[in-house]
């Protein structure tokens, strides 16, 4: 049993957004970090490897200094990574990005009793994608939102948290799970294995060693191939201070309803 | 010539920030305030593998390089002394005693005990009329058989009554002066062994410091560390790499402050402008990193040294006196800053003033460092 991890280096956004002058991301002048949901998605993983003796290999696609995130990843726990990086693979949008993802996992060789787990969804893009994307590319079942999480043999029970409550469902190995915060703490790396993590293998796939997989079209792959292209980034200007009104009456809730009509919001 | 830290030494930088930042930085105040040893987080220290993580892999720890070991200690310090100060006792100066004179069965009982096992360790040297000049030590061990019987106390120990393993230098021959001081390594459930005084400082308030006491204590024979007569050397030798975490922990307080002097004077404002911008301000805040960049790279070097298995007795020495001092002049200066505000709990300066002050004075005052770097000078 293995369960591949796919994650995401992405800006650091508690600190400043930089946007170049063409309206993208300036992602060089910004810290980065491993996404957040991607942590919970390693710990999710890294829990599973304690308690089954499983092997885990974290999958990046990005450019190589991404590499330094997946050794920090290797001294959490986990066995091996790979990096997927090319320049035909770069400005990828989230369609364009599961098929590499998809064709690196098929790479890598599923199982029938692998997992492949992700992030709920990068916080540079929002947009929750590439995860169920990359399980409709594999033709296996995914599960989205996980925040609880039990491996009986090949069967996996999972509590999906949803806006208004929870949805517990059972699902069978190989399959697809996106994680999210309440699931796990992720843990931090170890003195051991920040000190083996350089030891342990680290794989580049480029556009040579996956071109060959039906889903490496080159139609379909990296900003050429990308069916969302992005118009302008911006940081939103900063949004007034709020009118708190005093007061549960009808005279306030008939302020209120006056103050909703003049903006047009009622 | 290489200033650039390993790969490794980098990651343990980035872990020990995230740690300290999430789980010591919550606590310090507290933990100052109610006299608590940090508990928890040591347990959460020995999961992640700081605790001891200079012991070598085959014997339990993680066989990390003593930059590294300065690095989690300095890291640690910037938000609690009290803690870096556990760290810095437990690894430098019972772990490394061990490491260094301890044969292959000591090595083989302890080691793993104080990494894997979770055991604290600490190290008994002071004793009311032995400070300074530790030579003047009146605990006493005599061979009885295949035991010692150990008589005495030892006051000021770092981690005293929490610790599980002591190195303890005890007289074995009262007529041959430091000659006759031998090292030994005894356990707090040895007969005869008990806490005294917990002692109530003016700062370190997590740290657990105390008096032991060694009444008719029985400590087996094969717990001599070292050779018999040796001892003074053995703690000479330990305190010159003590000395390396007390640096790193002196940086830690000084760093710790300087940035919480960069983000409130940048943030109050006094005659319609922040006090970053006045120079008097900016030229103290820049004598505050000046200092913080010559410390860190004096205590790195003396690390290396000892990592490299180098002569290191003077660099320690000059790495422990520079940052010690560098931490209370930055303390006092940053606590003024913050004007009325600094001197109240409502903020960390206080705090971090008292606890840079026993910098200058534990393992070797100011004025011992200036003796053992004189000393290293051929006059």
């Amino acid at each position: 049993m293995k369960i591949i991890v796919c994650v995401k280096q992405v800006p650091d956004t508690s600190g400043k957004v930089a946007v170049n002058p063409d309206g993208t991301l300036d992602r060089a002048s910004m810290q980065t970090i491993t996404n957040p949901d991607d942590m919970n998605a390693v710990e999710a993983a890294l829990k599973l490897k304690d308690e089954t003796g499983c092997m885990v290999t974290v999958v990046t696609m990005g450019p190589p200094p991404a590499m330094g995130m997946l050794r920090e990843l290797m001294a959490m726990g986990a066995d091996s990574a790979v990096l997927v990086s090319a320049r035909e693979f770069g400005g990828s949008d989230t369609y364009a990005t599961s098929q590499i993802l998809a064709a690196a996992i098929k790479r890598i060789g599923l199982e029938p009793d692998d997992i492949v787990m992700c992030g709920r969804q990068a916080i540079d893009g929002d947009t929750a994608q590439v995860g169920p994307q990359i399980a409709e590319k594999l033709g296996m079942p995914q599960v989205t939102y996980v925040a609880e999480m039990h491996k009986t043999g090949d069967t996996i029970t999972v509590k999906r948290m949803l806006e208004d409550g929870y949805m517990t469902i059972k699902v069978q190995t190989p399959c697809l799970l996106t994680c999210i915060k309440e699931l796990n703490t992720p843990r931090y790396m170890s003195v051991a294995g920040i000190y083996s993590t350089y030891d342990k293998p680290l794989d580049t796939f480029n556009y040579e060693s996956l071109k060959d997989d039906s889903l490496i079209d080159p139609a379909t792959i990296g900003l050429k191939g990308s069916p969302t292209n992005i118009f302008k980034s911006f940081t939103p200007p900063l949004k007034g201070a709020g009118v708190i009104l005093e007061g549960d009456g009808k005279e306030t809730c008939e302020k209120l309803a006056g103050i909703l009509a003049e903006k047009h919001i009622i | 010539m290489d200033f650039n830290l390993t790969r490794e030494q980098e990651l343990i930088r980035k872990m020990m920030k995230d740690f300290t930042e999430n789980e010591v930085k919550p606590i310090a105040a507290e933990t100052d305030k109610t006299c608590q040893y940090p508990r928890e987080n040591i347990e959460k220290l020995f999961n992640l593998g700081i605790m001891g993580m200079i012991v070598p892999k085959e014997y339990g720890g993680a066989g990390a390089d003593d930059v590294s070991s300065a690095i989690a200690i300095e890291e640690l310090s910037k938000q609690c002394a009290s803690t870096g100060d556990i760290v810095a006792t437990h690894n430098g100066l019972c772990c490394g005693p061990i490491i260094q004179h301890g044969t292959e069965d000591q090595k083989k009982k302890y080691l793993p005990m104080l990494t894997t096992g979770r055991k604290v360790g600490a190290f008994a040297l002071t004793e009311p009329n032995a400070g300074s000049d530790a030579s003047k030590g009146q605990t006493e061990a005599k061979l009885d058989g295949d035991h010692y019987v150990m008589n005495g106390s030892k006051i000021f120990i770092t981690n005293g009554y929490v610790a599980d393993v002591f190195v303890v230098f005890a007289m074995t021959d009262k007529t041959k002066g430091t000659k006759g001081i031998s090292a030994f390594i005894v356990e707090s459930s040895f007969p005869g062994f008990s806490v005294g005084k917990h002692e109530e400082k003016m700062g370190l308030h997590g740290s657990p410091t105390a008096e032991i006491v060694f009444t008719d204590c029985i400590v087996p024979k094969e717990n001599l560390l070292g050779r018999e007569g040796k001892g003074f050397g053995i703690a000479m030798q330990t305190l010159d790499g003590g000395r390396i975490g007390i640096a790193a922990q002196s940086l830690g307080i000084a760093e710790g402050a300087l940035h919480e002097a960069v983000e409130y004077t940048k943030g109050r404002v006094q005659f319609g402008k922040p006090i970053s911008k006045f120079q008097n301000t900016q030229f103290t805040l820049a004598d505050m990193e000046l200092g913080c960049e010559a410390g860190r790279l004096l205590t790195y070097k003396a690390a290396k040294l000892k990592s490299d298995g180098l002569r290191f007795t003077k660099e320690a020495a000059m790495a422990k006196l520079f940052c010690s001092e560098h931490a209370m002049k930055t303390t006092t200066k940053a606590l003024q800053m913050f004007g009325g505000y600094g001197y109240t709990k409502d903020y960390p300066m206080e705090r971090m003033m008292r606890d840079a002050k026993i910098t200058e004075i534990y393992e070797g005052t100011s004025e011992v460092q200036r003796i053992v770097i004189s000393a290293n000078m051929g006059l």
